[in-house]
């Protein structure tokens, strides 16, 4: 499983990268928008972590692109910012169940991704 | 008695000054009051008074000329009355030669025939010019008796005429003489003197249609009673008041009478006589008519001015009392609106603050789970127990606080309400077998009762899971072990449905009572608590268009009432 991850917080991203990766999990991160895209047109990836609100281009928006370049790309919003707009747009892209709010819990995480993932098999 | 007539705004802002300033009840009433009397009474005070002048003024000019015209009227018959018998007495002195006036027998006759057709004559004497009596008829021997040096006589002499004032002479009974003058050839002349008794002439005065207390009676010049008085002397005897001022018409003055009165005082000077004729009448007793009808008016006046007084007194009262009322009205709202905007801006707060602390909290907590992953996967560390253990603690403190901030932030938001078909009672239960284990443990007593058919409707299941979570939890916190919780669900009316969640533990303080919707208001900070989960309640309720009512007793028990619309999220969708 090949899984991106884009926060602003570069360590927090950089940890929990590591994290996955004791869990056999191939994840990359990127500190922004315009990162996880250079980083999208290099490799394919099964899924995206994404945080709401970064600087520059926002999770909604970093979404959009990436679905231009993978379409099979699945998301996972993360937010620290519970603002109404942002449930309402978190949701609205990905569905209640994949919208997590921070501090995580690490197999939380692993769990949403695995039924993300199911949920891409399935269809 | 006084107290109950109080209106209730009479003591409010007679308190601290702040309040003074901003709504004096006491003062508006007074100005409300001040005003309607002042634009009422001013000019009814204004109107009476005109109208008291006016009408007083009228009745006195009336009672004038009334008096003139009496005055008048009198004065024309007692003028008539004397000038009349002068007259007969010149046709007399003219219509018979000299030794026809002196025969005593012709005389006789010519009495006899003045008696028959005027009243008063007494005797009828003929005087030569010498002033010595020629011829006499009457009474008294007084034939031959010498005038010459009398003042009648020279005053008869070079007037032709003469009216005498009433005297007694030597005879004892008050008179007065008229006497004329016949010119004869030669220069010579003689006199016809005639004796009127002063009965007549005195019931003329007393025919005078008098009110009681007024007095008609005639004086000569120097103010001595020509005719009897009822109340200013008797014949002959000085008038007790002053003699009025010559005139030639008739007159009315005031004065004051013998026992300071006032008095309206009518007289005329009846010419070519001695004798002023004079009427008093009190001048009271001349307005009498008029005071009654002022009585009337002003008991009128004084009635419909107590009604005035009464009526705005009530209008002001009632009025100020309206505006107290809309006052507190006003206030009442004013506090719950602050109220809610004070919950509202806690809540943003409260949000800020947690969207802050969510991201270092998140970076501790990969942190933390990296350690552990170290410890788990990676090789440099052998398993130290203690530094796990103190990994563990950091992670459990972290997830507290992620619960916290989670619990801050879904205050704060309102999000949309998921709507779909409830079933109240299912959810109760639902709820109740999350603690169940719990009211087990501690043998608390649950019941649940439905009164009536609970329809289903639409609502958010969510939401409503969570209000009753928090109530039941907040119920078990308050209830020692043994307590006992009783969960009503009634329908109120068609609209509503109310849920009862009753507890018989420690209950609210009636301090805390008002602040218990606060967020973090709470008494069990040293069990843990946030503060949070009623004020979450209440919005969550608030979301769903319902109200929530607390009562609470210390030592007997809390119970909460949710009322929630069957129309549900209507306000929302």
């Amino acid at each position: 499983m090949r899984v991106l991850l884009v926060d602003d917080e570069e360590e927090l991203v950089s940890t929990l990268a590591e994290r996955l990766g004791y869990r056999d999990i191939d994840a990359r991160f990127a500190t922004s928008g315009e990162d996880a895209l250079v980083l999208a047109r290099a490799e394919t990836f099964d899924l995206a972590v994404l945080d709401m609100k970064m600087p520059g281009m926002g999770g909604v928006e970093l979404k959009h692109e990436l679905e231009i370049l993978q379409p099979d790309m699945k998301f996972i919003f993360v937010t620290g910012h519970g603002s109404e707009t942002d449930f309402k747009a978190g949701t609205a892209e990905a569905g209640r169940e994949f919208y997590l709010i921070k501090p995580l819990r690490i197999d939380t995480l692993m769990d949403k991704m695995r039924e993300a993932l199911a949920e891409r098999r399935q269809p | 008695m006084l107290k109950a007539l109080k209106p209730k705004f009479w003591d409010q802002g007679a308190g601290p000054a702040s309040h003074r300033s901003l709504f004096n009840y006491r003062r508006l009433w007074l100005l409300v009051l001040g005003l309607m009397f002042g634009v009422s009474f001013v000019p009814l005070a204004l109107m009476a008074g005109i109208d008291f002048s006016i009408s007083r003024q009228a009745a006195e000019q009336e009672t004038e000329l009334r008096m003139s015209q009496l005055v008048s009227n009198t004065r024309r018959t007692i003028s008539y009355f004397i000038g009349e018998r002068v007259s007969a007495l010149g046709f007399i002195a003219a219509d018979n030669t000299p030794d026809e006036l002196a025969d005593p027998a012709r005389l006789a006759t010519l009495l006899e025939l003045l008696k028959s057709s005027f009243s008063g004559f007494v005797d009828l004497g003929v005087i030569g010019a010498d002033g010595v009596q020629l011829a006499y008829v009457g009474p008294f021997e007084l034939a031959g008796k010498d005038y010459s040096g009398q003042e009648w006589f020279s005053a008869t002499q070079t007037r032709g005429r003469y009216v005498s004032e009433v005297f007694q002479g030597y005879r004892g009974v008050p008179h007065l003489v008229v006497a004329v003058r016949r010119d004869l050839p030669g220069g010579t002349f003689l006199c016809v003197r005639a004796t009127l008794d002063t009965a007549t002439f005195n019931d003329f005065i007393g025919a005078i249609d008098l009110i009681p207390q007024g007095d008609a009676f005639i004086i000569n010049r120097e103010g001595v009673l020509q005719t009897p008085s009822r109340s200013h002397g008797d014949v002959l005897d000085p008038v007790n008041l002053p003699v009025p001022p010559p005139s030639t018409s008739s007159e009315v003055i005031y004065g004051l009478g013998q026992d300071g009165s006032e008095i309206v005082i009518g007289y005329a000077y009846i010419e070519g006589t001695p004798f002023v004729l004079m009427i008093v009448k009190p001048k009271t007793a001349l307005l009498r008519a008029w005071y009654g009808t002022r009585i009337k008016l002003s008991g009128l006046l004084a009635g419909s001015v107590l009604l005035m007084v009464l009526v705005f007194i009530g209008v002001a009262t009632v009025l100020v009392g309206r505006v107290f009322e809309a006052d507190q009205r006003r206030a009442t709202a004013l506090h719950q609106a602050e109220h809610a905007g004070k919950l509202a801006s806690i809540g943003r707060l409260a949000a800020g603050v947690a969207h802050e602390i969510n991201n270092p909290l998140a970076i501790i907590n990969e942190k933390a789970g990296l350690l552990l992953d170290l410890f788990t996967y990676g090789r440099e560390c052998n398993q130290n127990p203690k530094l796990k253990g103190l990994v563990d603690s950091i992670i459990t403190a972290v997830e507290r606080c992620g619960a916290i901030t989670r619990r801050l932030l879904s205050f704060a938001r309102h999000m949309d309400v998921s709507l779909s078909e409830v079933d109240l009672p299912h959810i109760v239960h639902e709820v109740l077998g999350f603690l169940g284990k719990e009211a087990e443990y501690r043998s608390i007593a649950v019941d649940v009762m439905t009164k009536g058919e609970i329809p289903r409707f639409i609502s958010d299941r969510g939401k409503l899971q969570q209000i009753f979570l928090n109530l039941v939890n907040n119920a078990f916190a308050a209830m020692s072990d043994g307590g006992h919780l009783t969960i009503a669900i009634r329908r109120e009316d068609p609209d509503w449905i109310a849920v009862t969640v009753a507890d018989d533990g420690c209950g609210i303080p009636e301090a805390d009572l008002k602040r218990i919707f606060e967020p973090f208001f709470t008494t069990r900070k040293s069990k843990g608590g946030t503060g949070l989960g009623l004020s979450i309640t209440y919005g969550l309720v608030q979301d769903l268009g319902g109200r929530v009512e607390v009562d609470s007793h210390v030592g007997q028990g809390t119970t909460f009432v949710i009322h929630l619309p069957l129309a549900g999220g209507k306000k929302e969708a």
